[in-house]
């Protein structure tokens, strides 16, 4: 028996998902084609489009599909990048990796957009960097490691003063928050986060938005990123999206996480719970274990059966201290030695009561591991 | 017993592993980061901790349903390990890195932490055994003595021996070969690394040369005193070098010479003939021991050299230092390296050459 706390990560696919995906997986489905099979593909494709533009609040036609929330991010960032020709990218300090080394692979000139100790974007400083070299600006809805939410309507604000585009990663935010009726330009999703297979995303890009051709071939999403849209993915995107019940979802999974918050804090009283004091998701609990290695700490609940996450960039299984805790002002220490725990729609009180259960004296090995190594150095 | 497998990426770790599951322990497989900056791929047989090996070493362990991590010992190692083996050199010495690496990092660094986090032992792919005596666990060579690694194990403590494992000791290796084949294990024809793991081209010296540079200076015949030629740093040579020395002239009778010691206080390589590299007394310092430290000077058989036979010798523990005399005269006996004392098969402990005698 395994206690899955790794929504950030991944979500397993909600049951309609899974029967939308069944439905058409098995006859050929190209929506490209123009005979009736074909008709019938890009039917269904077009209807998925129009139930995510829905929920998303925008036209069909603002929607390009792609392979996941990574490719959405490439292809926005690329795209604003292409159209502009200014030299400088403003990136936000704890973006994901994808942002960041998108910004750095284009070779643009970077700039790090810095975050508070909550993790979070002062529109105020965002509007002091906004020079006239910028050609787009970089922040994500909210943070993947520690949850915290930007200020979106003050970045809007900026961004739209200073006449500069802003590229959303809003990966991490379907899963537990309707999106905002805010104008970014482009915007990154991804199906798997909320409960919809891998390997289909979305990227909006704004009417009027007129983005350059990504990979060219068969033209398809609006010439922007070709290649055959996986028709049955998209459906189940789709499925995933409008499953969705924040009403009834939100509420037990925020109530969930501060359970299993209040009862880390009294077993092990000296923890740190990063982005408490700020605007959290509903499903992110990121704790720092003073004396602890992320890594010791992971296996150890592994073992106990209980799934997390250090959320720090891994290269090939190596934890690396989180970038995001380095920007949020913390030490290299702390940023070695936090734990990601995220809940998500399935997610169980008996999930909980598993990782609390394990936590104390995974901790207890954890810090002899911990004080071991500092014996080393 | 719970037990972490050392899994390197290649076969031998592989099957090590398969066989600690097989006889029931409860194994968790590391595979540990050693270099800095890692390559993508195995280049040849040499090098290790590449990427390519790390995936190897993830799918092993996946086949037989293994947790598996990867531990980041690079900085640990680049201590430990690489800053010594520059360091001994610039010191005059030749030093065996892979016992240091097993003496600091593999059953020290890995084993503290294995242990400190719920574990009973670190299991690797290493050719030795370990057999129960009278005394507690012993550590022996292996069963196939072309393949036999207890020579770099030899500086195992017997505190580390006890919480080790070895499964591959009774086996050849076309034995774990055709295991791992039969097992399904995709690495049971991946060619065995040697050489070096940090210096992956396998050219020391010019690795020496980019880390230490080239500090030139004299070759001095060491019975007459003559300056024979320049040498490009005392890090060039190891005693018992014949081979590109680049003297300036042969001597009248044509015997060769070789380097016979270094001076680094005097940047002096000191060269002479076979005679004067003959040796009949060693003496070691740092001494570890196996099992029991002996108390009485003692018979054995002393290896000088990872590949070098064991020859007889008795040894006598004089405080700090291991006095070891030969039964007959060896060559090329190298500061800087261990000396291996077995008892039979049985590893007994080992020093670090510090000085020899004639």
């Amino acid at each position: 028996m395994t206690a899955y706390l790794d929504y950030a990560a991944t979500a397993p696919m909600r049951p309609a998902a899974v029967e939308a995906w069944q439905e058409l997986a098995g006859p050929a489905l190209n929506p490209a084609s123009l005979h009736r099979s074909g008709r019938r593909a890009s039917m269904v494709l077009e209807d998925s489009r129009e139930q995510i533009a829905g929920f998303l609040g925008v036209t069909p036609s603002e929607v390009v599909f792609t392979s996941g929330g990574t490719e959405a991010n490439i292809i926005g960032m690329t795209g604003l990048f292409r159209r502009r020709e200014r030299p400088r990218i403003l990136v936000g300090a704890t973006e994901h990796k994808v942002v960041l080394d998108t910004a750095d692979t284009l070779g643009a000139e970077v700039t790090r957009i810095p975050v508070d100790s909550a993790g979070r974007i002062d529109p105020g400083l965002l509007a002091e960097l906004l020079t006239d070299d910028v050609a787009l600006v970089a922040i994500m809805a909210a943070n993947n490691e520690v949850g915290t939410v930007n200020d979106l309507v003050g970045i809007a604000q900026v961004c739209a003063q200073a006449g500069v585009p802003w590229h959303c990663d809003a990966v991490q935010w379907p899963a537990t928050q309707h999106l905002p009726a805010v104008p970014m330009d482009t915007l990154a999703i991804s199906a798997h986060k909320v409960g919809g297979p891998v390997g289909v995303g979305a990227l909006v890009v704004r009417r009027g938005l007129d983005l350059p051709i990504y990979s060219a071939g068969g033209t398809q999403e609006g010439g922007i990123r070709s290649g055959t849209v996986d028709v049955a993915g998209v459906a189940a995107f789709a499925a995933a999206l409008t499953a969705i019940d924040y009403l009834a979802e939100v509420p037990r999974i925020a109530a969930l996480r501060d359970d299993l918050q209040q009862r880390i804090l009294a077993a092990i009283p000296d923890v740190i719970v990063n982005g408490v004091d700020a605007d959290r998701l509903a499903s992110h609990l990121h704790v720092t274990f003073p004396g602890c290695e992320g890594d010791a700490l992971l296996m150890l609940l592994d073992a106990a059966g209980v799934e997390v996450s250090t959320g720090s960039a891994c290269t090939v299984g190596i934890p690396q201290p989180s970038h995001v805790l380095l920007a949020m002002g913390a030490e290299p220490a702390a940023a070695r030695g936090s734990i990601r725990f995220s809940l998500g729609w399935a997610s169980t009180a008996a999930d909980v009561d598993a990782a609390a259960a394990a936590i104390g004296s995974a901790v207890d090995r954890a810090r002899l591991a911990g004080s071991v190594r500092m014996a080393l150095r | 017993m719970r037990v972490v497998a050392a899994l390197s990426g290649g076969v031998d770790s592989a099957v090590a592993m398969a066989r600690a599951v097989r006889a029931g322990h409860d194994v968790t497989a590391v595979h540990l980061a050693l270099a800095r900056d890692p390559q993508r791929q195995r280049t040849g047989s040499r090098g290790c901790c590449s990427i390519e090996d790390s995936m190897d070493a993830r799918r092993a362990a996946a086949k037989f349903d293994v947790p598996f991590y990867v531990w980041d010992l690079s900085e640990e190692f680049s201590e430990a390990v690489i800053d010594d083996f520059i360091a001994e050199y610039e010191a005059g010495r030749t030093p065996n890195p892979c016992l240091r690496c097993n003496e600091r990092i593999k059953f020290a660094a890995l084993l503290d932490r294995a242990m400190a986090l719920g574990f009973d032992a670190v299991a690797t792919g290493h050719y030795a055994r370990i057999v129960s005596g009278p005394t507690g666990p012993e550590l022996h060579r292996a069963v196939d003595e072309a393949k036999d690694q207890s020579y770099v194990l030899g500086v195992l403590t017997a505190a580390q021996v006890a919480h080790s494992m070895f499964p591959l000791g009774d086996s050849t290796k076309p034995e774990v070969r055709a295991e791992a084949a039969a097992l399904g294990i995709s690495v049971a024809a991946k060619p065995d690394s040697h050489d070096i793991c940090f210096i992956p081209d396998g050219d020391t010296a010019g690795w020496l040369r980019r880390q230490v540079g080239e500090k030139p200076g004299d070759i001095v015949d060491a019975e007459s005193g003559d300056i024979l030629g320049q040498h490009r740093g005392t890090h060039t040579v190891t005693v018992g070098q014949r081979r590109g020395l680049g003297l300036d002239r042969a001597r009248a009778d044509q015997a060769p010479r070789y380097v016979v010691g270094v001076q680094p206080s005097s940047n002096t390589v000191f060269v002479g003939t076979a005679g004067l590299l003959s040796v009949r007394t060693i003496i070691g310092s740092k001494p570890s021991w196996a099992g029991p430290m002996p108390t009485e000077p003692v018979e054995c058989l002393v290896q000088i050299r990872a590949h070098a036979p064991a020859v007889p010798a008795w040894a006598t523990v004089l405080g700090a230092e291991v006095l070891v005399e030969l039964a007959d005269p060896l060559r090329s006996v190298a500061p800087g390296q261990s000396m291996v004392l077995y008892a039979g098969s049985r590893v007994i402990g080992q020093a670090t050459i510090d000085a020899t005698r004639p």
